[in-house]
């Protein structure tokens, strides 16, 4: 635990990020929300403010000079993303809202028009809702129907399944790289590289893997990759749908708009190329360019370096977490991103979730858009502590002692 | 943390662990389910209603603190009471938990009820107190449907 915290420069981290000074009901906040969304550096809100100070005007087809600026900057942002997840051609990253618009594209402008009656999608059990409904409202658009790789008691997949799930039927499987609500972090190399030797191809959702550890989309091989901004301490309503050009260039667009065109007269469109054929109307131009910097910032701390000190944090939660009489952690997979999620014998997470509040402590109670995971384990709910490299080990303790506090009120 | 002992109160705790009326009424004139998706609460209401008198009532189902303590409040408070009167103190408790000023003698009638004043200190919770209230009202209107209170 030690060479770690000592080579991150933890103070110099947490002083880029202007709301960890932010007290909560007179108590220093402490935030551990973060597999819901992660705060900004001043890096990313400057970048953003710097383009509506001096650079923004509408982007594409602009001959003055601010859109001409606007357009550098936005293509210059999808090639940082390219970069960053180490995808082929610049043209494979296509802008989207978010992990949830982006698999939805997928499921629009991808499957669709593949899909038969009878045909089938593989999920897996511990999916967030947003990779589970477009697939639901696809499959019942078109006669088929999802299967579902099961989940262990340990909170990992049953990958023995695996071989019999993916029959001929199969026309796509749509997983997550780590899951939200468990922390669990999936082989999905085992998946994809079994997937292909039957032809199917996959989508990994790394809403939440994105901002844990290094992303090569080339050596995953995957079809299909999608994530959202936010959660990549980025700001909202941006996010990114990689997709292998090959597929890119049989999708049909998503949506009809300006942007996504070549030519138009009413009787004939002539669709852009890819990716701009995705990207109908005026995109999030200045979350483009905050994403964009939140990546560079986040490669300059690197990915490598967040990961070692993130499981550093995610080993000493789990032992502090696991002293406390009556806590359950829910998900004790072998290999985890830095969330635990628990249960307090007889006390329900929402009574939790408001005293830990009450402590400065914002965590996250519910279901975490992932019901089926509660079912599984026959929880209505958990509380959700998810950390992330700007989190210390003091903090920690001062989530140790609320949960302690929360004993104690109700006990 | 006075805040917390406000909405934490040892009556609300108690009924929390120990609810009242909690099971089944095998004869019962009007049910309801209540759902909050938000945090998987979920209840159930039976109602014994004769000449529009509420002659018992019971609940089961699993929630947070707030919520089961006020099912359990709730149901100790309304046996015995008109119809009518129920849906008044519907109103008042509403108006309780969200902060808005109570009619002079109104705060009086609601009893032990008025533990749950901390809730509008909670914005968040308003609705895990209210979720029982929210299916009495489905049960009286003999709503086939869920109540939600999200």
């Amino acid at each position: 635990m030690g060479s770690i915290l000592a080579v991150f420069d933890i103070d110099k981290v947490r002083n880029d990020f202007p709301i960890l000074r932010t007290e909560i009901y007179g108590k220093p906040l402490v935030y551990a929300d973060n597999a819901a969304s992660t705060q900004k550096p001043s890096q990313v809100i400057d970048s953003v403010s710097e383009l509506y100070t001096k650079h923004y005007a509408n982007i594409h087809r602009g001959v003055h000079y601010l859109s001409q600026k606007s357009t550098a900057l936005y293509e210059a942002a999808r090639e940082t993303i390219r970069e960053f997840i180490n995808a082929d051609k610049v043209q494979e990253i296509v802008f989207v809202r978010g992990t949830t618009e982006g698999v939805n594209l997928v499921a629009s402008s991808y499957l669709d028009p593949l899909l038969q009656a009878g045909d089938e999608i593989l999920l897996s059990e511990m999916e967030h809702h947003s990779n589970i409904i477009p697939w639901q409202m696809l499959a019942e658009r078109r006669g088929a129907r999802l299967k579902i790789i099961p989940l262990l008691e340990n909170g990992e997949l049953d990958l023995n399944a695996l071989p019999d799930l993916l029959d001929s039927k199969v026309k796509l499987v749509a997983l997550t790289q780590m899951s939200n609500s468990l922390g669990t972090i999936n082989d999905v190399s085992v998946v994809i590289d079994q997937a292909h030797t039957k032809g199917i191809p996959v989508l990994i959702d790394g809403a939440q893997s994105i901002a844990h550890m290094p992303i090569d989309v080339q050596a995953m091989d995957c079809d299909f990759f999608v994530f959202s901004g936010h959660k990549i301490y980025g700001p909202t309503g941006i996010g990114v749908l990689y997709a292998k050009e090959k597929h890119l260039l049989k999708m049909q667009p998503y949506q009809g708009g300006g942007d996504m065109i070549l030519s138009v007269s009413f009787e004939k469109t002539e669709y852009n190329d890819i990716p701009y054929k995705f990207e109908a109307g005026t995109p999030n131009i200045a979350g483009a360019i905050g994403l964009a910097r939140a990546l560079d910032y986040v490669s300059e701390l690197g990915l490598s370096e967040i990961d070692a000190y993130e499981q550093a944090l995610l080993t000493y939660a789990t032992e502090q977490f696991s002293k406390i009489d009556g806590l359950r952690i829910i998900g004790n997979a072998a290999k985890k991103g830095c969330i635990v999620s628990f249960i307090l014998e007889g006390i329900h997470p929402h009574d939790v979730g408001t005293i830990m509040d009450m402590e400065g402590v914002a965590v996250r109670t519910g279901h975490h858009c992932t019901q089926p995971v509660m079912d599984f384990y026959q929880v209505p709910a958990t509380t959700r502590v998810s950390l992330s490299f700007y989190n210390t080990k003091a903090e920690i303790d001062v989530i140790s002692r609320a949960i302690i506090k929360v004993k104690e009120l109700m006990g | 943390m006075s805040e917390l002992r406000e909405l934490y109160q040892e009556v609300i705790l108690d009924h929390n662990r120990n609810p009242k009326n909690f099971k089944k009424l095998e004869i019962h004139s009007h049910y309801a389910r209540g759902h909050n998706p938000l945090c998987g609460d979920k209840l159930e209401l039976f109602l014994d209603i004769k000449d529009g008198i509420i002659n018992d009532i019971a609940f089961l189902g699993s929630g947070c603190a707030i919520s089961t303590s006020s099912a359990s409040l709730m149901t100790q408070f309304l046996k015995g009471k008109t119809v009518l009167e129920t849906r008044k103190y519907f109103e008042s408790f509403h108006d309780l938990v969200t902060g808005k000023s109570l009619e002079e003698g109104d705060l009086d009638k609601l009893g032990k009820l008025a533990v749950f004043a901390g809730v509008q200190e909670f914005p968040a919770r308003v609705k895990c107190a209210s979720l029982s209230w929210h299916t009495l009202i489905n049960a009286l209107d003999s709503a086939s449907e869920i109540a939600e209170t999200e």
